[in-house]
């Protein structure tokens, strides 16, 4: 008797199948990943009382004005968006104990030892209703790129590595060191006309 | 004398299309799992600002997005040339439609998740900060602290 052959099953549509399929999965994704400066809000104010003026010393506030012209203005002076970040580095770290700039106070650091840090340091952010959003997000860039050359600077003398290298307590130590403090400013207007809802 | 061709030339053997399906799943497979979905349809036209200090967004689920720009030429007739703020689909009828519109997402998230929950802002680098002030009052006021920037990597350094 003769035996009787399985059929093999023509596979040669599975290839157009899974072309489909692989095409709709690259119209309807983007690879593209997310990329850009994370921030955390202050709480909400919760009553409509006047927060309280809370007494810092001069010295140890720098304040940073972007205008509607996207004109930057630090303590005073006017100056280009290219030299904030040296600015905002000399005035977190204090380096020659300028009476001008914060006073210092020495911490016991774990990990590090006693350090002299800026710890009432306050960099006040306050903008206008008419700048533009890049220049928003270029002051905010280069005050965060002046606080992570000065964590890498003291992780490499301390610790010989990269502050993205570190440990999480080497990490938190070089934070106590350089705490970043930049406070926004509760938003006023300036009385200038400028574009945007109510 | 030898032969040193066979008589009536010998065709050549159909090459062998076995093996594409599996090539083209593995390449379904690797795009299935590096990207991920659209989130939304654009209605806002978007040009990212530049930045140098960026972090990347580790968790795609944490994040929900709002979008701020001059809507797209063909939705300019209905909505205006002036910026405006995009929550899904829909443009926001004023910037007190945020913390609604946070709260919601908030809540459908699972709930160990929900003080992880990250606001990616992906605004335009033209727009005036007046609408994202009011923007970021209204996520401050949801409790909605955490936030992002989005923005694109500056290739080089000043």
């Amino acid at each position: 008797m003769k035996k009787r052959e399985i059929q093999e099953i023509n596979a040669s549509s599975m290839a157009d199948i899974s072309f489909l399929l692989l095409i709709f999965f690259l119209v309807t994704t983007s690879m593209a990943t997310d990329k850009g400066l994370f921030r955390t809000l202050p709480p909400p104010v919760e009553n409509k009382e006047k927060p309280k003026d809370i007494d810092v010393n001069k010295r140890n506030i720098m304040l940073v004005l972007v205008n509607s012209n996207d004109k930057l203005m630090v303590n005073g002076e006017v100056i280009d968006v290219t030299r904030l970040k040296e600015k905002a580095k000399e005035f977190i770290a204090n380096p020659s104990g300028n009476p001008d700039l914060p006073e210092k106070e020495v911490v016991d650091v774990p990990l590090i030892g006693k350090y002299s840090v800026t710890t009432k340091h306050v960099i006040s952010l306050q903008n206008d209703r008419g700048t533009s959003y890049q220049a928003y997000i270029a002051v905010q860039n280069e005050l965060v790129a002046a606080y992570s050359e000065l964590r890498n600077e003291l992780s490499l003398s301390k610790f010989q590595r990269k502050y993205a290298e570190l440990t999480d307590e080497e990490q938190s130590a070089v934070k106590t060191v350089y705490p970043s403090k930049i406070s926004e400013a509760e938003p006023k207007n300036y009385g200038q006309v400028a574009g945007g809802a109510q | 004398m030898a032969k040193f061709r066979k008589e009536g030339g010998k065709r050549l053997p159909a090459i062998s299309t076995a093996s594409l399906p599996d090539i083209i799943f593995m390449l379904l497979f690797f795009f299935m799992t590096t990207t991920t979905m659209k989130e939304n349809t654009m209605m806002v036209d978007v040009k990212l600002p530049e930045a140098t200090e960026l972090t990347k967004l580790e968790k795609k689920s944490l994040a929900k997005y709002i979008y701020i720009g001059v809507p797209k030429r063909e939705l300019q007739k209905q909505n205006g040339t002036e910026a405006r703020v995009q929550l899904d689909d829909a443009f926001a009828k004023n910037t007190s439609d945020v913390g609604s519109y946070i709260s919601t997402k908030r809540e459908a998230m699972p709930e160990s998740d929900q003080p992880l929950m990250i606001v990616s802002l992906k605004v335009d680098k033209d727009t005036k900060m007046g609408v994202v002030t009011d923007v970021k009052q209204e996520l401050r006021k949801a409790y909605a602290r955490k936030i992002y920037y989005t923005a694109n990597e500056r290739a080089n350094n000043y």
